[in-house]
Protein backbone atom coordinates (compact mmCIF):
# COMPACT_ATOMS: atom_id res chain seq x y z
CA UNK A 1 0.00 0.00 0.00
CA UNK A 2 3.07 2.19 0.13
CA UNK A 3 2.56 3.11 -3.51
CA UNK A 4 -0.95 4.45 -2.87
CA UNK A 5 0.34 6.87 -0.26
CA UNK A 6 3.17 8.03 -2.46
CA UNK A 7 0.91 8.46 -5.45
CA UNK A 8 -1.68 10.49 -3.57
CA UNK A 9 0.83 12.69 -1.77
CA UNK A 10 2.75 13.52 -4.95
CA UNK A 11 1.68 16.60 -6.88
CA UNK A 12 0.98 14.51 -9.98
CA UNK A 13 -1.06 11.94 -8.04
CA UNK A 14 -3.02 14.65 -6.26
CA UNK A 15 -3.94 16.13 -9.64
CA UNK A 16 -4.95 12.67 -10.85
CA UNK A 17 -7.26 12.45 -7.84
CA UNK A 18 -8.80 15.79 -8.82
CA UNK A 19 -9.21 14.62 -12.41
CA UNK A 20 -10.88 11.32 -11.47
CA UNK A 21 -13.23 12.86 -8.89
CA UNK A 22 -13.97 15.70 -11.32
CA UNK A 23 -14.88 13.16 -14.01
CA UNK A 24 -17.23 11.35 -11.62
CA UNK A 25 -18.98 14.62 -10.80
CA UNK A 26 -19.17 15.45 -14.51
CA UNK A 27 -21.04 12.20 -15.19
CA UNK A 28 -23.43 13.09 -12.38
CA UNK A 29 -23.97 16.55 -13.87
CA UNK A 30 -24.80 15.04 -17.26
CA UNK A 31 -27.50 12.90 -15.61
CA UNK A 32 -28.65 15.86 -13.51
CA UNK A 33 -29.13 18.18 -16.49
CA UNK A 34 -31.01 15.49 -18.44
CA UNK A 35 -33.38 15.10 -15.48
CA UNK A 36 -33.83 18.86 -15.16
CA UNK A 37 -34.85 19.25 -18.78
CA UNK A 38 -37.87 17.02 -18.11
CA UNK A 39 -39.43 20.13 -16.63
CA UNK A 40 -40.18 21.22 -20.17
CA UNK A 41 -42.19 18.02 -20.72
CA UNK A 42 -44.65 19.16 -18.05
CA UNK A 43 -45.36 18.86 -14.34
CA UNK A 44 -46.45 15.23 -14.51
CA UNK A 45 -43.28 14.04 -16.21
CA UNK A 46 -40.78 15.74 -13.87
CA UNK A 47 -42.78 14.79 -10.78
CA UNK A 48 -42.98 11.18 -11.95
CA UNK A 49 -39.21 11.29 -12.53
CA UNK A 50 -38.67 12.53 -8.95
CA UNK A 51 -40.92 9.78 -7.62
CA UNK A 52 -39.11 7.24 -9.82
CA UNK A 53 -35.74 8.23 -8.35
CA UNK A 54 -37.03 7.64 -4.82
CA UNK A 55 -38.21 4.17 -5.84
CA UNK A 56 -34.58 3.16 -6.15
CA UNK A 57 -33.61 4.56 -2.76
CA UNK A 58 -30.68 2.18 -1.96
CA UNK A 59 -29.18 2.82 -5.39
CA UNK A 60 -29.79 6.53 -5.01
CA UNK A 61 -27.93 6.60 -1.71
CA UNK A 62 -25.08 4.57 -3.20
CA UNK A 63 -24.73 7.15 -5.96
CA UNK A 64 -25.02 9.98 -3.46
CA UNK A 65 -22.31 8.43 -1.28
CA UNK A 66 -19.98 8.11 -4.30
CA UNK A 67 -20.72 11.67 -5.26
CA UNK A 68 -20.16 12.98 -1.74
CA UNK A 69 -16.82 11.15 -1.45
CA UNK A 70 -15.72 12.49 -4.84
CA UNK A 71 -16.77 15.98 -3.86
CA UNK A 72 -14.92 15.92 -0.54
CA UNK A 73 -11.75 14.44 -2.10
CA UNK A 74 -11.89 17.02 -4.91
CA UNK A 75 -12.05 19.87 -2.41
CA UNK A 76 -9.34 18.42 -0.13
CA UNK A 77 -6.98 17.87 -3.07
CA UNK A 78 -7.68 21.39 -4.32
CA UNK A 79 -6.89 22.92 -0.92
CA UNK A 80 -3.69 20.92 -0.59
CA UNK A 81 -2.43 21.74 -4.09
CA UNK A 82 -3.33 25.41 -3.80
CA UNK A 83 -1.43 25.68 -0.54
CA UNK A 84 1.62 23.98 -2.09
CA UNK A 85 1.55 26.37 -5.01
CA UNK A 86 1.17 29.43 -2.81
CA UNK A 87 4.25 28.28 -0.94
CA UNK A 88 6.11 27.71 -4.20
CA UNK A 89 6.17 31.46 -4.95
CA UNK A 90 6.66 33.38 -1.70
CA UNK A 91 7.63 36.63 -3.44
CA UNK A 92 5.24 37.77 -6.16
CA UNK A 93 6.32 39.44 -9.37
CA UNK A 94 6.00 43.19 -9.62
CA UNK A 95 4.71 42.61 -13.11
CA UNK A 96 3.52 39.36 -14.68
CA UNK A 97 2.07 39.01 -18.15
CA UNK A 98 -0.71 36.44 -17.99
CA UNK A 99 -2.34 37.45 -21.28
CA UNK A 100 -1.64 34.06 -22.83
CA UNK A 101 -3.28 32.18 -19.94
CA UNK A 102 -7.04 31.64 -20.16
CA UNK A 103 -9.25 33.37 -17.62
CA UNK A 104 -10.97 30.06 -16.83
CA UNK A 105 -7.73 28.34 -15.88
CA UNK A 106 -6.65 31.26 -13.67
CA UNK A 107 -9.94 31.42 -11.79
CA UNK A 108 -10.42 27.74 -10.97
CA UNK A 109 -9.98 28.31 -7.22
CA UNK A 110 -12.39 31.26 -7.23
CA UNK A 111 -15.05 29.55 -9.37
CA UNK A 112 -14.59 26.41 -7.25
CA UNK A 113 -15.16 28.30 -3.99
CA UNK A 114 -18.30 30.02 -5.30
CA UNK A 115 -19.59 26.67 -6.53
CA UNK A 116 -18.94 25.15 -3.11
CA UNK A 117 -21.10 27.83 -1.51
CA UNK A 118 -23.73 27.43 -4.23
CA UNK A 119 -23.90 23.65 -3.83
CA UNK A 120 -24.44 24.00 -0.08
CA UNK A 121 -27.29 26.45 -0.70
CA UNK A 122 -28.68 24.33 -3.55
CA UNK A 123 -28.84 21.24 -1.30
CA UNK A 124 -30.52 23.22 1.48
CA UNK A 125 -32.92 24.69 -1.07
CA UNK A 126 -34.14 21.79 -3.18
CA UNK A 127 -32.86 18.62 -1.51
CA UNK A 128 -33.44 19.37 2.19
CA UNK A 129 -36.05 22.09 1.50
CA UNK A 130 -34.97 24.37 4.33
CA UNK A 131 -35.08 27.74 2.61
CA UNK A 132 -38.71 28.10 1.54
CA UNK A 133 -41.45 27.55 4.19
CA UNK A 134 -43.98 27.36 1.33
CA UNK A 135 -42.53 23.96 0.34
CA UNK A 136 -44.02 22.40 3.51
CA UNK A 137 -47.54 22.51 2.11
CA UNK A 138 -46.50 20.76 -1.11
CA UNK A 139 -46.64 17.09 -1.93
CA UNK A 140 -43.26 15.35 -1.41
CA UNK A 141 -42.74 14.79 -5.12
CA UNK A 142 -44.12 18.05 -6.42
CA UNK A 143 -40.82 19.23 -7.88
CA UNK A 144 -42.61 21.29 -10.49
CA UNK A 145 -44.33 23.56 -7.94
CA UNK A 146 -41.12 23.86 -5.94
CA UNK A 147 -39.31 25.15 -9.03
CA UNK A 148 -42.18 27.51 -9.88
CA UNK A 149 -42.22 28.99 -6.36
CA UNK A 150 -38.44 29.35 -6.33
CA UNK A 151 -37.59 30.74 -9.72
CA UNK A 152 -40.47 33.20 -9.93
CA UNK A 153 -38.22 35.11 -7.52
CA UNK A 154 -35.83 36.86 -9.96
CA UNK A 155 -33.08 37.17 -7.34
CA UNK A 156 -32.98 33.43 -6.79
CA UNK A 157 -33.19 32.70 -10.51
CA UNK A 158 -30.27 35.06 -11.15
CA UNK A 159 -28.26 33.46 -8.34
CA UNK A 160 -28.71 30.08 -10.03
CA UNK A 161 -27.90 31.42 -13.49
CA UNK A 162 -24.72 33.17 -12.31
CA UNK A 163 -23.61 30.06 -10.42
CA UNK A 164 -24.21 27.98 -13.54
CA UNK A 165 -22.11 30.46 -15.54
CA UNK A 166 -19.27 29.91 -13.08
CA UNK A 167 -19.80 26.16 -13.36
CA UNK A 168 -19.45 26.58 -17.11
CA UNK A 169 -16.11 28.37 -16.67
CA UNK A 170 -14.93 25.75 -14.18
CA UNK A 171 -15.84 22.89 -16.52
CA UNK A 172 -14.45 24.53 -19.66
CA UNK A 173 -10.97 24.35 -18.20
CA UNK A 174 -11.53 21.32 -15.98
CA UNK A 175 -12.76 18.87 -18.60
CA UNK A 176 -9.94 19.56 -21.05
CA UNK A 177 -7.44 19.66 -18.20
CA UNK A 178 -8.45 16.28 -16.80
CA UNK A 179 -7.46 14.55 -20.04
CA UNK A 180 -4.02 16.15 -19.84
CA UNK A 181 -3.66 15.20 -16.16
CA UNK A 182 -4.58 11.59 -16.84
CA UNK A 183 -2.05 11.53 -19.68
CA UNK A 184 -4.79 10.97 -22.27
CA UNK A 185 -3.45 12.87 -25.24
CA UNK A 186 -2.72 12.03 -28.82
CA UNK A 187 -2.14 14.32 -31.77
CA UNK A 188 -5.09 12.66 -33.48
CA UNK A 189 -7.49 13.64 -30.69
CA UNK A 190 -5.91 16.76 -29.13
CA UNK A 191 -8.09 19.12 -31.17
CA UNK A 192 -11.20 17.28 -30.03
CA UNK A 193 -10.08 17.28 -26.37
CA UNK A 194 -9.37 21.02 -26.52
CA UNK A 195 -12.91 21.66 -27.77
CA UNK A 196 -14.58 19.15 -25.46
CA UNK A 197 -14.22 21.25 -22.30
CA UNK A 198 -15.71 24.49 -23.63
CA UNK A 199 -18.37 22.57 -25.64
CA UNK A 200 -19.57 20.35 -22.78
CA UNK A 201 -19.31 23.30 -20.39
CA UNK A 202 -21.50 25.41 -22.65
CA UNK A 203 -23.99 22.59 -23.19
CA UNK A 204 -24.34 21.95 -19.46
CA UNK A 205 -24.49 25.69 -18.78
CA UNK A 206 -27.32 26.21 -21.26
CA UNK A 207 -29.15 23.13 -20.00
CA UNK A 208 -28.97 24.11 -16.33
CA UNK A 209 -29.72 27.80 -16.81
CA UNK A 210 -32.67 27.16 -19.13
CA UNK A 211 -34.90 26.03 -16.22
CA UNK A 212 -34.62 29.09 -13.92
CA UNK A 213 -34.63 31.35 -16.97
CA UNK A 214 -37.78 29.83 -18.43
CA UNK A 215 -39.61 29.95 -15.11
CA UNK A 216 -38.50 33.51 -14.35
CA UNK A 217 -39.78 34.63 -17.75
CA UNK A 218 -43.07 32.72 -17.11
CA UNK A 219 -42.54 30.55 -20.18
CA UNK A 220 -43.77 27.46 -18.34
CA UNK A 221 -47.45 26.95 -17.46
CA UNK B 1 17.34 54.98 -27.42
CA UNK B 2 16.68 56.26 -23.97
CA UNK B 3 15.28 53.77 -21.48
CA UNK B 4 13.93 53.83 -17.95
CA UNK B 5 15.00 50.65 -16.20
CA UNK B 6 13.44 49.31 -13.04
CA UNK B 7 15.77 46.59 -11.76
CA UNK B 8 15.57 44.31 -8.73
CA UNK B 9 18.64 44.83 -6.52
CA UNK B 10 19.46 42.44 -3.69
CA UNK B 11 22.84 42.26 -1.94
CA UNK B 12 22.71 38.62 -0.93
CA UNK B 13 20.39 35.68 -0.38
CA UNK B 14 19.63 36.78 3.18
CA UNK B 15 19.17 40.49 2.61
CA UNK B 16 15.97 42.20 1.52
CA UNK B 17 15.83 43.40 -2.05
CA UNK B 18 14.15 46.36 -3.66
CA UNK B 19 13.64 47.89 -7.08
CA UNK B 20 15.97 50.64 -8.23
CA UNK B 21 15.36 52.97 -11.14
CA UNK B 22 17.98 53.82 -13.75
CA UNK B 23 17.85 56.18 -16.72
CA UNK B 24 19.98 54.81 -19.57
CA UNK B 25 20.68 56.94 -22.62
CA UNK B 26 22.52 55.96 -25.80
CA UNK B 27 21.21 52.41 -26.09
CA UNK B 28 21.49 51.09 -29.66
CA UNK B 29 18.63 49.02 -31.09
CA UNK B 30 21.25 46.55 -32.31
CA UNK B 31 22.39 45.69 -28.79
CA UNK B 32 21.26 42.42 -27.26
CA UNK B 33 19.39 42.74 -23.98
CA UNK B 34 22.44 41.53 -22.06
CA UNK B 35 24.70 43.98 -23.93
CA UNK B 36 22.32 46.71 -22.82
CA UNK B 37 22.85 45.52 -19.21
CA UNK B 38 26.64 45.42 -19.83
CA UNK B 39 26.35 49.00 -21.07
CA UNK B 40 24.45 49.96 -17.91
CA UNK B 41 27.04 48.20 -15.73
CA UNK B 42 29.91 49.99 -17.47
CA UNK B 43 28.23 53.23 -16.58
CA UNK B 44 27.56 52.15 -12.99
CA UNK B 45 31.19 51.06 -12.52
CA UNK B 46 32.50 54.34 -13.93
CA UNK B 47 30.31 56.14 -11.40
CA UNK B 48 31.75 53.95 -8.66
CA UNK B 49 28.46 52.12 -8.07
CA UNK B 50 27.83 48.39 -7.74
CA UNK B 51 27.07 46.78 -11.16
CA UNK B 52 23.89 44.71 -11.61
CA UNK B 53 24.61 41.00 -11.27
CA UNK B 54 22.94 38.74 -13.85
CA UNK B 55 23.49 35.21 -15.17
CA UNK B 56 24.82 34.66 -18.68
CA UNK B 57 27.23 32.37 -20.48
CA UNK B 58 27.10 31.40 -24.15
CA UNK B 59 24.99 34.38 -25.30
CA UNK B 60 23.82 32.35 -28.28
CA UNK B 61 20.65 30.90 -26.79
CA UNK B 62 21.85 27.37 -26.09
CA UNK B 63 23.38 27.13 -22.61
CA UNK B 64 20.36 28.02 -20.46
CA UNK B 65 22.32 30.32 -18.15
CA UNK B 66 20.51 33.59 -18.87
CA UNK B 67 17.17 34.25 -17.30
CA UNK B 68 15.29 37.47 -16.34
CA UNK B 69 11.63 38.32 -16.09
CA UNK B 70 11.34 41.27 -18.48
CA UNK B 71 8.16 43.32 -18.21
CA UNK B 72 6.40 40.32 -16.73
CA UNK B 73 7.48 37.87 -19.43
CA UNK B 74 10.15 35.21 -18.96
CA UNK B 75 13.00 35.93 -21.42
CA UNK B 76 11.14 39.04 -22.56
CA UNK B 77 8.39 39.82 -25.03
CA UNK B 78 9.59 37.75 -28.00
CA UNK B 79 8.52 34.14 -28.57
CA UNK B 80 11.05 31.29 -28.60
CA UNK B 81 13.98 33.50 -27.72
CA UNK B 82 16.28 33.53 -24.70
CA UNK B 83 17.16 36.84 -23.03
CA UNK B 84 20.62 36.80 -24.62
CA UNK B 85 19.08 36.54 -28.08
CA UNK B 86 16.56 39.28 -27.41
CA UNK B 87 17.57 42.55 -29.01
CA UNK B 88 16.75 46.11 -28.07
CA UNK B 89 14.89 46.62 -31.34
CA UNK B 90 12.04 44.80 -29.58
CA UNK B 91 11.68 47.94 -27.41
CA UNK B 92 10.99 51.57 -28.20
CA UNK B 93 12.65 54.80 -27.23
CA UNK B 94 11.36 55.96 -23.85
CA UNK B 95 10.13 52.51 -22.74
CA UNK B 96 10.13 51.58 -19.10
CA UNK B 97 11.50 48.07 -18.64
CA UNK B 98 10.93 46.16 -15.41
CA UNK B 99 13.60 43.49 -14.83
CA UNK B 100 13.11 40.87 -12.11
CA UNK B 101 14.78 37.58 -11.21
CA UNK B 102 12.89 34.27 -11.59
CA UNK B 103 10.54 34.07 -8.60
CA UNK B 104 10.22 30.65 -7.02
CA UNK B 105 10.80 29.17 -3.59
CA UNK B 106 12.96 26.57 -5.35
CA UNK B 107 15.10 29.29 -7.00
CA UNK B 108 16.43 31.48 -4.16
CA UNK B 109 17.82 34.83 -5.28
CA UNK B 110 21.60 34.87 -4.72
CA UNK B 111 22.29 38.44 -5.80
CA UNK B 112 20.32 40.99 -7.82
CA UNK B 113 19.00 39.02 -10.81
CA UNK B 114 20.92 35.79 -10.20
CA UNK B 115 18.98 32.84 -8.80
CA UNK B 116 20.22 29.45 -7.68
CA UNK B 117 18.68 26.96 -10.11
CA UNK B 118 20.50 23.89 -8.80
CA UNK B 119 17.11 22.45 -7.78
CA UNK B 120 16.80 21.48 -11.46
CA UNK B 121 20.19 19.75 -11.29
CA UNK B 122 19.04 17.73 -8.28
CA UNK B 123 15.92 16.68 -10.19
CA UNK B 124 18.24 15.48 -12.99
CA UNK B 125 20.46 13.62 -10.53
CA UNK B 126 17.39 11.84 -9.18
CA UNK B 127 16.65 10.13 -12.50
CA UNK B 128 17.57 12.10 -15.59
CA UNK B 129 20.13 9.67 -16.89
CA UNK B 130 20.52 6.37 -18.78
CA UNK B 131 22.72 3.37 -18.03
CA UNK B 132 25.22 2.54 -20.74
CA UNK B 133 27.48 -0.42 -21.30
CA UNK B 134 31.11 0.50 -21.22
CA UNK B 135 33.58 -1.14 -23.56
CA UNK B 136 34.11 -0.88 -27.27
CA UNK B 137 32.31 1.73 -29.31
CA UNK B 138 29.06 0.23 -30.66
CA UNK B 139 28.36 0.41 -34.37
CA UNK B 140 26.15 3.30 -35.42
CA UNK B 141 22.45 2.58 -35.91
CA UNK B 142 22.55 -0.86 -34.30
CA UNK B 143 19.41 0.05 -32.34
CA UNK B 144 16.51 0.85 -34.64
CA UNK B 145 14.61 4.04 -33.69
CA UNK B 146 11.68 5.24 -35.75
CA UNK B 147 12.07 8.68 -37.30
CA UNK B 148 8.92 9.97 -35.56
CA UNK B 149 10.09 8.94 -32.10
CA UNK B 150 13.59 10.26 -32.75
CA UNK B 151 12.09 13.61 -33.76
CA UNK B 152 9.81 13.71 -30.73
CA UNK B 153 12.68 12.86 -28.38
CA UNK B 154 14.79 15.52 -30.08
CA UNK B 155 12.04 18.12 -29.55
CA UNK B 156 12.08 17.29 -25.84
CA UNK B 157 15.88 17.29 -25.76
CA UNK B 158 15.85 20.89 -26.98
CA UNK B 159 15.18 21.91 -23.33
CA UNK B 160 18.12 23.98 -22.08
CA UNK B 161 17.02 23.90 -18.44
CA UNK B 162 16.81 27.68 -18.06
CA UNK B 163 13.80 27.56 -15.74
CA UNK B 164 11.57 29.92 -17.75
CA UNK B 165 8.72 27.42 -17.38
CA UNK B 166 8.97 27.67 -13.59
CA UNK B 167 9.24 31.45 -13.76
CA UNK B 168 6.20 31.86 -16.02
CA UNK B 169 3.94 29.38 -14.21
CA UNK B 170 1.54 30.92 -11.71
CA UNK B 171 2.27 27.91 -9.48
CA UNK B 172 6.05 27.85 -10.02
CA UNK B 173 5.65 24.35 -11.40
CA UNK B 174 8.63 22.62 -13.01
CA UNK B 175 6.46 20.11 -14.85
CA UNK B 176 7.49 21.28 -18.33
CA UNK B 177 11.18 20.87 -17.48
CA UNK B 178 10.72 17.47 -15.82
CA UNK B 179 8.41 16.25 -18.58
CA UNK B 180 10.89 17.25 -21.30
CA UNK B 181 13.65 15.27 -19.59
CA UNK B 182 11.43 12.25 -18.87
CA UNK B 183 10.07 12.31 -22.44
CA UNK B 184 13.44 12.60 -24.05
CA UNK B 185 14.73 9.51 -22.27
CA UNK B 186 11.60 7.36 -22.10
CA UNK B 187 10.87 7.70 -25.82
CA UNK B 188 14.18 6.13 -26.82
CA UNK B 189 15.25 2.48 -26.43
CA UNK B 190 18.33 3.53 -24.44
CA UNK B 191 16.10 4.99 -21.72
CA UNK B 192 13.96 1.89 -21.10
CA UNK B 193 15.81 0.20 -18.19
CA UNK B 194 15.15 3.10 -15.79
CA UNK B 195 11.87 4.19 -17.33
CA UNK B 196 9.54 3.60 -14.39
CA UNK B 197 11.75 4.71 -11.55
CA UNK B 198 12.93 7.72 -13.54
CA UNK B 199 9.40 9.15 -13.61
CA UNK B 200 8.83 8.32 -9.93
CA UNK B 201 12.12 9.74 -8.72
CA UNK B 202 12.19 12.89 -10.81
CA UNK B 203 8.64 13.81 -9.77
CA UNK B 204 9.51 12.93 -6.16
CA UNK B 205 12.53 15.22 -6.23
CA UNK B 206 10.54 17.94 -8.00
CA UNK B 207 7.99 17.93 -5.17
CA UNK B 208 10.76 17.87 -2.55
CA UNK B 209 12.37 20.97 -4.05
CA UNK B 210 9.17 22.93 -3.45
CA UNK B 211 7.96 23.48 -7.00
CA UNK B 212 4.19 23.91 -7.38
CA UNK B 213 1.76 21.66 -9.23
CA UNK B 214 0.60 21.85 -12.83
CA UNK B 215 -2.81 23.39 -13.51
CA UNK B 216 -2.50 23.01 -17.28
CA UNK B 217 -2.57 26.71 -18.09
CA UNK B 218 0.17 26.27 -20.75
CA UNK B 219 1.90 29.48 -19.65
CA UNK B 220 5.14 27.45 -19.62
CA UNK B 221 4.84 26.46 -23.27
CA UNK B 222 4.33 30.10 -24.26
CA UNK B 223 7.37 31.22 -22.24
CA UNK B 224 9.71 28.37 -23.25
CA UNK B 225 12.52 29.69 -25.48
CA UNK B 226 12.75 26.23 -27.08
CA UNK B 227 8.98 25.85 -27.46
CA UNK B 228 8.74 22.57 -25.56
CA UNK B 229 5.14 21.37 -25.94
CA UNK B 230 2.85 20.69 -22.96
CA UNK B 231 2.08 17.36 -24.63
CA UNK B 232 5.25 16.20 -22.86
CA UNK B 233 3.50 16.95 -19.55
CA UNK B 234 0.72 14.56 -20.53
CA UNK B 235 3.41 11.97 -21.29
CA UNK B 236 5.02 12.54 -17.89
CA UNK B 237 1.63 12.13 -16.19
CA UNK B 238 1.14 8.90 -18.11
CA UNK B 239 4.63 7.62 -17.27
CA UNK B 240 4.19 8.50 -13.61
CA UNK B 241 0.77 6.87 -13.35
CA UNK B 242 1.92 3.76 -15.16
CA UNK B 243 4.98 3.45 -12.92
CA UNK B 244 2.87 4.01 -9.80
CA UNK B 245 0.10 1.60 -10.72
CA UNK B 246 2.18 -1.21 -12.16
CA UNK B 247 5.70 -1.93 -11.26
CA UNK B 248 7.58 1.25 -10.57
CA UNK B 249 7.61 0.43 -6.87
CA UNK B 250 9.36 -2.89 -7.47
CA UNK B 251 11.99 -1.08 -9.44
CA UNK B 252 12.46 1.37 -6.60
CA UNK B 253 12.76 -1.38 -4.00
CA UNK B 254 15.23 -3.39 -6.04
CA UNK B 255 17.94 -0.75 -6.11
Amino acid sequence: MNWVGRLLTSSVGCKVLMAVTGAIMLFFLLGHVAGNLLVFAGADVINAYARGLRDYLPLLWLLRAGLLISFVLHVIAAIRLTRLSRRARPVAYQKQDLSGVSLNSRTMVLSGLVLLAFIIYHLAHLTFRLTHPAFASLDDYDVYSMLQISFQQPLLAFTYIISVALLMMHLSHGITSLFQTLGLNHTQYNGLIRCLGPALGLLLGLGFSSVPLAIMLRLLP
Amino acid sequence: MKLRLKIWRQKSQDSDGAFENYELDGVSSGMSFLEMLDFLNERLVSEGREPVAFDHDCREGICGACSLMINGAAHGPQQEVTTCQLHMRAFRDGDEICIEPWRSAAFPVLKDLITDRSALDRVMQAGGFVSVSTGGVPDANTIPVSKNLADLAMDAAACIGCGACVAACKNSSAMLFVSAKVSQLSLLPQGQPERGRRALRMVGQMDKEGFGHCTNTSACEAACPKHISVSHIARLNREYLKASLCGGEEELLSD
